[in-house]
């Protein structure tokens, strides 16, 4: 598809034959974490099957832009409507002529990671600098409390080149592993320890050179680049080698390949098809194997109670909670979880002047559950949501192949 | 009983009869408007919502479509508020001979409709939806109009020109002094009080119920067919310009976008009795083919309510009394000086909504003739109330003004997007109106609810409002729940059956609304 159907498609097709099994239920409203804490947000029924029907294609109701692209309507809404898919659409209209430059600027997320690595130090000192946080605030509408990454002084791909592999010889054949940008630049850790005990259960870890997912430009109403990102990086995530799965530690990211770039954007590409239904979460992966009983589980006992929080966008992926299954089998853990719809985030949302109150008011309860279990470590499965728990709770926050990890003895 | 005094009665509050209250009044004669029911209530409420362009008429009727492309532009500026300018096409589906658009063209030129053939992918990017198999395509100048505003918009201008308006008043009785009228006696239908209106002329406007008229003055036979067609809203906008079929005027060949709907119509059959109209099971699925014609995947789509309309066919002996689609379309004007001996009394019929307007300036020019004065005819000049700042509407207007108002006023009807303001303020303005009154004003339990939600919010709120009490409350929200079934019930498959049984369990369920303490006489009206 050519870039500006990306629009047209939201303007004219949208998930607007689904608004007809809308029964006024209120059921979506109620699971919305965005319209519980602030009324300046009108709720997914109002944007969505409601507000859809006056609509022309022309939005003209600003307030949706407070939707935070959860997705928690979607996935509880008992009649099938989709609903934050058809709020997504309806953002990109209402955004095609007023893209604000910030919007543009946070989602370009592999610039970002680029830039950041090789002065890593002099970023993460600047992005602590209050004043300098204030003018980024008033020049570019990012709030001066937001969190931000932490810049690594090596990125995944300088990690592979100089790194001696340790694990045994290869028994399961290749498998390929997408990183996505912030595991790519920021969240180094989880890829190194995702490829890590992927190896250390006999794959041979292929990690074809890779950019970005679109998301972040996505949920930003973006759809031209991000439709341009997601299907270059279906070409080089195909380009390893045909059929073989394809493993992701990145939750939202993987989201974005399984079902967000069709369905919101209308993605009809037989490259997307196919990295669509490869793709697995890690997690998710882990517990298939455990499941047809090809998952070794001679795990180290961990001592150790936390919190384990399910994004919303790996929710939203209608594969229940795997993550929660396979810390059941560490001897020791004893995983609580979160009972939170979101922690807030939602991708670039938090980071906004105009959205940051809301966002951290969507957390709070999952900040301080994440307090009154284990101040010190708390668990989930995607990156930005991390950075938003560790801000707002204060404790460690890492993704759950940590302890899988550690329980293998490889840490 | 009560007695008043008028020039001119208009019998019918119809699109014509507003059209002619308006009239008379700007020419200064004193006027009184009575209906039975409601403004609106009979075929102007119960039609398809298309402003013609005329494209429809050009091979079958060519003296209508030039009427109805000269009064559609007269139309959408005078009442711009009522009439959107969705714009329309005429399209060859894949069953229609693309060669008989020659014919169409060469007859849209003749009777001056605007129009232009546009390529078929031009068609398909305005219109996604649209059959993607169409061969050939005209684009014309359609609008859609909502009649219940545009009647009362005329009807408001009347009232400007010191006219009033009787609703729920029944004309029993035409009263004559030797060879002319004299006096229309009414029953006021809210509180069962005679009304005299003494008078020298009557406009007989009621349309499929003209010929009852009439005969109250005692001209009988007076041949007004009723041309029974049935219509279906589909819950969103398949479609956001009106699509015809190109082809001579058959049956569900228009889909008309008409605020947050879109309408397929509409079917002919010839009704015995036009308050008894049937919304036959074969008609619906008949409609639902000819949408799937024009719109594949037409029958995935969810319907939200029918409905029937008659249209006012004048009897006409050049065809058979079964076949009322090929009737006249046209206007006819009945002088009964000249047919029953009896002066002052016109009875006009046939026409369409979009010709309204000229409809009564013929009929006013008629009766200024039989009374030898010369006063001509404003109606096409001034805008009407409501419409002054010449804005045509369009769909997104509530959901705008909605975006303002939401944290202030809360929003009763969520399907229509209707605040607690707005039926307030119309309930105050209307204390004993019915909840349908207030709907056709403001949209209530329009949409894909059906009332499942708004009418106990509306319900609640009215009794808040101290204008009626609580037995008064119940019987109107049944009387409401009662109306709003007869359109879902012959419509009820795929979606609206899970919205019909969750509203159904609230009604029934929760609320037990059926054996509630209501009030000894059931409303009726």
């Amino acid at each position: 598809m050519n870039p500006s159907e990306g629009i047209e498609f939201a303007q004219t097709q949208v998930a607007r034959a689904s608004l007809d099994h809308c029964v006024k239920c209120t059921i979506c409203e109620t699971h919305c974490p965005v319209a519980a804490v602030t009324p300046k947000f009108t709720g997914p029924k109002f944007v969505g099957p409601q507000a859809e029907r006056f609509r022309h294609g022309e939005s003209v109701d600003h307030s949706l832009d407070y939707c935070s692209s959860c997705g928690a309507c979607t996935l509880a809404c008992p009649q099938g409507v989709k609903i934050a898919e058809l709020n997504g659409q309806a953002r990109a209209v209402m955004k095609a002529d007023e893209m604000p430059l910030r919007d543009r600027l946070i989602t370009q997320t592999t610039l970002m990671g680029r830039a950041m690595t090789p002065l890593a130090p002099v970023a993460n000192a600047a992005l602590s600098i209050k004043p300098l946080r204030t003018v980024v605030e008033k020049v570019l509408g990012i709030h001066r409390d937001a969190p931000m990454p932490h810049a690594n002084t090596q990125t995944i791909t300088g990690w592979l080149k100089k790194r001696t592999r340790t694990a045994p010889a290869p028994t399961r054949g290749p498998i390929v592993f997408f990183h996505g940008c912030a595991g790519g630049y920021f969240e180094v850790e989880t890829s190194k320890k995702s490829i890590e005990v992927l190896e250390h259960l006999g794959y041979e870890v292929l990690v074809p050179k890779q950019g970005c997912c679109g998301l972040a430009e996505q949920s930003n109403g973006l759809f031209d680049g991000a439709t341009a990102k997601v299907l270059k990086l279906c070409d080089e995530l195909r380009s390893s080698g045909r059929d073989l799965t394809i493993i992701s530690s990145s939750g939202s990211c993987t989201g974005m390949l399984k079902h967000e770039a069709h369905e919101i954007m209308g993605v009809d590409d037989d490259r997307l098809a196919d990295v669509g239904t490869r793709i697995r979460d890690i997690m998710e992966f882990l517990l298939e194997l455990h499941d047809a009983g090809e998952l070794p589980t001679d795990f180290a006992e961990i001592p150790l109670t936390a919190v384990y929080h399910a994004p919303c966008q790996l929710k939203s992926q209608g594969m229940g909670q795997p993550a929660m299954e396979v810390l059941k089998l560490i001897p020791g853990v004893e995983a609580i979880e979160s009972g939170a719809t979101c922690c807030g985030i939602a991708g670039t949302y938090g980071l906004k002047k105009e959205k940051y109150e809301i966002a951290q008011a969507v957390g709070k309860p999952l900040f301080d559950k994440v307090r009154e279990v284990n101040p010190e470590f708390a668990m989930c499965d995607t990156e930005t949501c991390r950075w938003q728990i560790r801000k707002g709770s204060g404790a460690v926050v890492e993704h759950p192949i940590f302890l899988v990890h550690q329980a293998y003895g490889l840490s | 009983m009560k007695t008043l005094t008028a020039d001119v009665v208009v019998v019918g509050g119809g699109s014509t009869g507003a059209g002619v209250v308006r009239d008379v009044a700007m020419r200064g004669y004193s006027a009184i408007l009575v209906d039975r029911a409601d403004l609106g209530q009979g075929t102007t409420g119960r039609y398809h919502g298309l402003l013609h362009s005329g494209g429809r008429y050009v091979v079958s009727d060519p003296h209508s479509a030039t009427e109805c492309a000269e009064e559609n532009a007269i139309v959408t500026r005078i009442q711009s508020h009522a009439v959107e300018r969705t714009g329309g096409y005429f399209v060859a589906t894949h069953v229609d001979d693309p060669a008989w658009g020659d014919d169409w063209a060469k007859g849209a030129t003749d009777t001056k409709v605007p129009f232009e053939e546009v390529s078929v992918a031009e068609v398909l990017k305005a219109e996604p939806r649209v059959n993607p198999k169409i061969s050939r395509a005209f684009k014309v100048e359609d609008g859609s109009v909502d009649g219940w505003q545009l009647v009362w918009s005329a009807a408001n201008s009347a009232k400007q020109y010191g006219a009033k308006i009787l609703t729920y008043h029944r004309v029993t009785k035409i009263n004559r002094d030797g060879d002319r009228v004299s006096q229309v006696v009414c029953t006021d239908e809210k509180t069962g009080e005679e009304v005299r209106i003494n008078t020298n002329f009557v406009l007989n406007c009621a349309a499929a119920w003209g010929g009852q008229i009439a005969h109250m003055a005692d001209c009988p036979d007076v041949q007004v067919v009723p041309g029974a067609g049935i219509m279906i809203a589909m819950n969103h906008r398949l479609t956001n310009s009106v699509i015809n079929r190109l082809t001579y005027p058959a049956d569900g060949d228009i889909l008309v976008p008409v605020h947050t709907v879109c309408i397929i119509g509409t079917t002919d059959q010839k009704a015995d009795d036009p308050d008894k109209l049937q919304i036959a099971w074969d008609e619906v699925q008949q409609m639902m083919d000819c949408g799937e014609l024009l719109v594949p995947g037409f029958r995935n789509a969810r319907a939200i309510h029918a409905w029937a309309g008659a249209r006012p066919l004048v009897k006409d002996s050049r065809v058979g009394s079964g076949d009322t689609r090929h009737m006249s379309r046209g206007m006819s004007i009945i002088d009964h000086s000249e047919r029953d001996g009896l002066k002052g009394l016109l009875t006009i019929a046939g026409g369409k909504l979009t010709t309204y307007r000229l409809m009564a300036e013929n009929v006013v020019n008629a009766m200024c003739a039989q009374l030898g004065e010369t006063r001509p005819c404003r109606t096409a000049d001034e805008q009407c109330p409501g419409s002054e700042d010449k804005k045509n509407y369009v769909i997104t207007h509530r959901l705008e003004e909605r975006e303002h108002d939401r944290t202030e006023d809360q929003i009763l009807c969520e399907c229509e997007l209707m605040s607690k303001g707005m039926f307030t303020r119309a309930l105050a303005d209307q204390p004993k109106g019915s909840f349908d009154d207030l709907r056709r004003q403001l949209r209530l339990g329009m949409g894909p609810c059906q009332g499942g939600f708004c009418s106990m919010r509306a319900t609640g709120v009215a009794l808040q409002s101290e204008h009626i009490d609580i037995e008064r409350a119940t019987g109107l929200v049944r009387l409401f729940l009662k109306n709003r079934w007869i359109g879902i019930w012959p419509i009820l498959y795929g979606d609206q059956v899970r919205q019909t049984a969750l509203d159904n369990w609230i009604f029934q369920g929760t609320l037990d609304v059926e054996h509630l303490p209501g009030p000894t006489h059931e409303e009726v009206v």
